[in-house]
């Protein structure tokens, strides 16, 4: 029983580290920033929770409790990882708009138009006469 | 089997360290430095994630779930001053 255990925490281990390396791989490999906030954001994170699932397993078959903190950890990183990648998307954008920087070569070309009329929502003034609005004050 | 293991893993995520600093010195724009900086955050607690099953002690998890809230509110402020000019406004 405890061989087993030790297998499913190498291989959780390997993994892990596996996914962490592409990640930061697919940084430096990819083209332009929109695609290098990929590999981070989707391959780092997953191979994270992937450690952090061997390091629970791991402290159960060593200590023989459950502990929470890795899970805690992970649940933290799965929600947060998704907007910062939204924020630095969003300066990307904004940094193009004022002409900061221009959009590089890239395998997939360059992203695509926000679907009806009008810009990204992130471009668009405040929203005026809502009861939170500050934009009236 | 999992020393092995937990050694090549170190391994790999000190290549990964190495891969993200590139990034973060090549840019070439600011928000690749973000990126690189906010992965350098998620490999700095993939490996006290490590040296905490090395060491046998669930101390590290303190420290890696602290690491995990500052490197996120650092990005987001890093962004946030980029986008406005300012962190609180």
């Amino acid at each position: 029983m405890i061989g087993v255990i030790e297998i499913v925490v190498a291989a959780l281990i390997l993994l892990g580290a596996a996914f962490v390396l592409i990640g930061s791989w697919g940084l430096v490999r990819l083209p332009s920033t929109m695609e290098r906030l990929h590999g981070p954001t989707k391959a780092t994170t997953l191979g994270l929770g992937s450690l952090l699932l061997a390091s629970m397993l791991y402290f159960q078959s060593v200590r023989g409790v459950w502990t929470a903190h890795e899970l805690l950890i992970a649940f933290f990183l799965f929600i947060t990882a998704p907007i910062s990648a939204n924020m630095i998307a969003k300066v990307h954008l904004h940094r193009l708009r004022t002409g900061a920087i221009t959009e590089q070569e890239s395998l997939a070309g360059p992203p695509p138009r926000p679907g009806g009329e009008g810009d990204w929502a992130t471009f668009e003034a405040p929203k005026q006469n809502t009861q939170a609005s500050t934009a009236n004050t | 089997m999992i020393a092995i293991a937990l050694q090549i893993a170190a391994g790999c995520v000190a290549l990964a360290l190495l891969f993200n600093g590139w990034r973060l010195f090549k840019g070439p724009a600011i928000g690749d430095r973000i990126v690189a900086l906010d992965t350098m955050v998620i490999n700095a607690i993939a490996l006290i994630v490590l040296i905490g099953m090395v060491a046998g002690s669930d101390t590290y998890f303190e420290a890696a779930l602290l690491l995990a809230m500052v490197g996120f509110v650092s990005t987001i402020a890093y962004c946030k001053f980029i986008l406005r000019g300012d962190i609180v406004e």
